[in-house]
């Protein structure tokens, strides 16, 4: 009966997300109208959130399975294109949607390596990795590396790794997703946190892959409307451009020449002035498209995001759930399909928010205004009052200057619809937004460590005769407790969002890249070495991120949020050299990673397991 | 050298072929961003160095992995190792 719903299911996937999208697009109407007719902006925020985090417990509730695949895989059979979106939105954080365009906004050329960065891994994830992995077969990354070096302790390393990677990650995450629920539900963090908790359970608990796969796919939908739908009205209300990604270059250059206009760089503010600026604002210290940073700094960053995105296994994953090896490759394709459509909007956003602050053509530009006119404006209020944004008249001029202006990154996706004069519903919407974003990634990750941790500790080491049903109550225990774990340290706000983000991709790719890259590519490599490759990398890795933090001399320009250099460099000398210096894996392992680089026949693993 | 080497050599070297590509995009280009800033070509008016951070080499690795998706399933047929449907 249900392989029956599944299947036609399955088949009518373009149908049902089609409807979904529609009713969607209708929900955004009607609310456009009842705002129309008076309805206040709080309840709309609220009725944006409640309705969209219900449609996603539905999916969740309906995707519920008592079979293993189907929680551990989806039952591989995820169609690429739909995979593809599922893995966009899995990737595509709190950070991506609600903190990326504010850091290019303040951080220019510099910050945007993580846009090259943040693309770049997939192609290492197509060309490397995914399609290898698919055909052996497994349920988690552990899985892999335990049955390909063999023995518990490579497990149990890559266990460590990937709880240590993905926990830094989901805290992240359960704050963003408590930021967003207290601002559109207005309720205080503490508790919004665990609000944005029991959504992400209500999605995960009870269909485990099967859920997060076709909540994520509608999270995308509501992401990305969410996304461009601004970019594209901010554009065409301003006459910048009907279609902003191809038309704004004129407006990038008037930036340039606005910059100079207001001598940014030139006028500084004194460490006592700066002083009186609330923590977490910044002001524009960066020109918006020069490059002002060194190609080391640029690449050292572009690189540590790209080997990371190849090794966090709340991504690799996804590529398990694919009904083939081929798929499994076009699959990532799609994802940065998928992903590239908000990417490549980010910095069009970024250009749109700073010139409708900057230029005093505008009707929105408040540089060169009057400190009072603009300490008068409706939206400086809310969000002065939220803490994120500030002015303050330095120089006693009485006018506000370009370096008199501080603004919260979030502000940028947050504020911006407000900025530049739009219906208080696209504010709604992009709550919204970002709640999907949210919460659609803290959703894989929590997954990724609960599924890690029940597959590969509990059945594979602890109990290997525990039944079916023991082991998907197990699982679903530890994603209870995850989860509750991640909220708990998210509530204590130890660091921003972004930071923590970077720090995972370090984490994860000091561990894990070349564990697993050798793994398929180099037959020589043996689990002696892999673990020393596993464990002596993350141990490098974090002793530099200490030695940085604490005030140490910088070994190589390598910075706090570039620690993956040292922590990978170290992984891959350890792992050649423990696995030269012991015996060559077995004759089985060597056939079996023949088998693993020929896309045809069974997997290595079955497909119970 | 049996089939299974020979499919192997051809599929390392269509990898080696798409990280030299990938390598450029992600990192070769931008150890002259000056240079890419000072350049009169100018994509779609934007400043090159500008415009492949935040476009060009962003949608050059899209195309780049269907192109090697499609490469390496040519390779894959050529030796008899496609999926069958029933696997």
């Amino acid at each position: 009966m249900t392989k029956m719903i599944k299947g036609k299911f399955i088949d009518n996937l373009p149908k049902v997300y089609g409807i979904y999208t529609g009713g969607f697009l209708v929900f955004i109407i009607l609310m456009a109208i009842a705002e129309q007719a008076g309805m206040s902006a709080k309840l709309i925020g609220i009725f944006f959130v409640a309705f969209t985090v219900s449609i996603y417990a539905i999916i969740g509730y309906l995707s519920r399975t008592l079979q293993l695949d189907a929680y551990y895989v989806a039952g591989r059979q995820v169609p690429t294109v739909f995979n593809g979106m599922a893995t966009a939105a899995d990737w595509m954080s709190g950070a991506s949607f609600v903190a990326m365009a504010g850091g290019i906004y303040f951080k220019g050329y510099g910050y945007m390596a993580l846009l090259v960065g943040w693309t770049g891994g997939y192609v290492l994830v197509a060309s490397l990795l995914a399609p290898y992995l698919r055909k052996f077969g497994c349920y988690t990354v552990p899985d892999f590396i335990g049955t390909r070096y063999g023995g518990n302790l490579a497990r149990v390393s890559a266990v460590l790794v990937l709880t240590v990677a993905s926990f830094t990650y989901v805290t992240a995450q359960i704050n963003a997703t408590g930021t967003i629920a207290s601002v559109a539900l207005d309720i205080p963090f503490g508790i919004a946190v665990y609000v944005g908790l029991a959504s992400i359970l209500l999605c995960s608990m009870l269909g485990g892959m099967r859920a997060v796969t076709w909540t994520q796919v509608a999270q995308y939908i509501v992401l990305i409307i969410a996304y461009l739908l601004p970019v594209f009205w901010i554009s065409n209300k301003m006459g910048a451009g009907f279609f902003p990604h191809f038309m704004l270059a004129d407006e990038v250059a008037r930036i340039a020449e606005l910059e100079s206009q207001f001598g940014l760089g030139t006028v500084k503010n004194s460490a006592a002035d700066l002083a009186t600026v609330p923590k977490g604002l910044a002001g524009i210290t960066k020109a918006h498209s020069e490059v002002n940073t060194t190609p080391w700094k640029f690449i050292s960053l572009a690189v540590c995001m790209m080997a990371g995105t190849a090794s966090l296994p709340h991504v690799m994953m996804r590529y398990f759930t694919t009904p083939s090896v081929r798929t499994a490759r076009r699959s990532v394709g799609w994802s940065l399909f998928f992903i590239f459509l908000l990417y490549s909007s980010a910095p069009m956003l970024a250009t749109l928010s700073k010139l409708s602050l900057m230029d005093p053509n505008l009707t929105t530009g408040i540089i060169g205004k009057s400190i009072t006119e603009v300490q008068n404006i409706d939206w400086y209020q809310n969000w002065n009052q939220a803490n994120l944004m500030f002015v303050s008249d330095f120089n006693g001029n009485g006018t506000l200057e370009l370096n008199e202006f501080f603004m919260g990154g979030k502000a940028v996706v947050l504020a911006t619809p407000e900025i530049a004069g739009l219906p208080y519903v696209i504010s709604g919407l992009v709550a919204a937004g970002g709640m999907a974003a949210a919460m659609s990634t803290a959703d894989g990750l929590v997954l990724a460590i609960a599924n890690a941790l029940s597959h590969d500790l509990y059945y594979k080491i602890i109990d290997p005769k525990a039944e079916t049903a023991k082991r998907l109550i197990v699982a679903r225990i530890l994603l209870v407790i995850i989860g509750f774990a991640g909220a708990t340290i998210a509530a204590l706000e130890i660091q921003g969002i972004l930071g923590s983000v970077i720090w995972a991709f370090d984490f994860a790719m000091s561990g894990l890249f070349f564990p697993l890259v050798l793994g398929v590519w180099w037959k020589r490599a043996n689990a002696q070495g892999a673990v020393a490759g596993m464990l002596i990398g993350l141990a490098v890795g974090t002793w530099y991120l200490i030695h940085v933090r604490t005030g140490g001399t910088p070994i190589w320009g390598v910075t706090q949020l570039t620690f993956g250099i040292h922590g990978a460099l170290a992984s891959l000398i350890s792992m050649i050299v423990v696995s030269l210096a012991t015996k060559a894996p077995d004759a089985a392992t060597q056939r079996m990673v023949d088998e693993v680089r020929i896309p045809s026949g069974r997997t290595v693993l079955g497909k119970q397991h | 050298m049996s089939k299974q080497e020979k499919h192997w050599e051809k599929t390392r070297g269509l990898l080696f072929v798409t990280l030299a590509i990938w390598f450029v995009f992600s990192i070769g280009i931008f150890l002259f961003g000056a240079e890419m800033e000072a350049s009169s070509f100018k994509p779609l008016g934007y400043p090159l160095s500008y415009y492949m951070t935040c476009q060009g080499s962003l949608g050059i690795f899209v195309i780049l992995i269907f192109w090697f998706a499609n490469r390496q399933e040519k390779i894959d047929d050529e030796f008899g190792y496609t999926e069958r449907e029933d696997d």
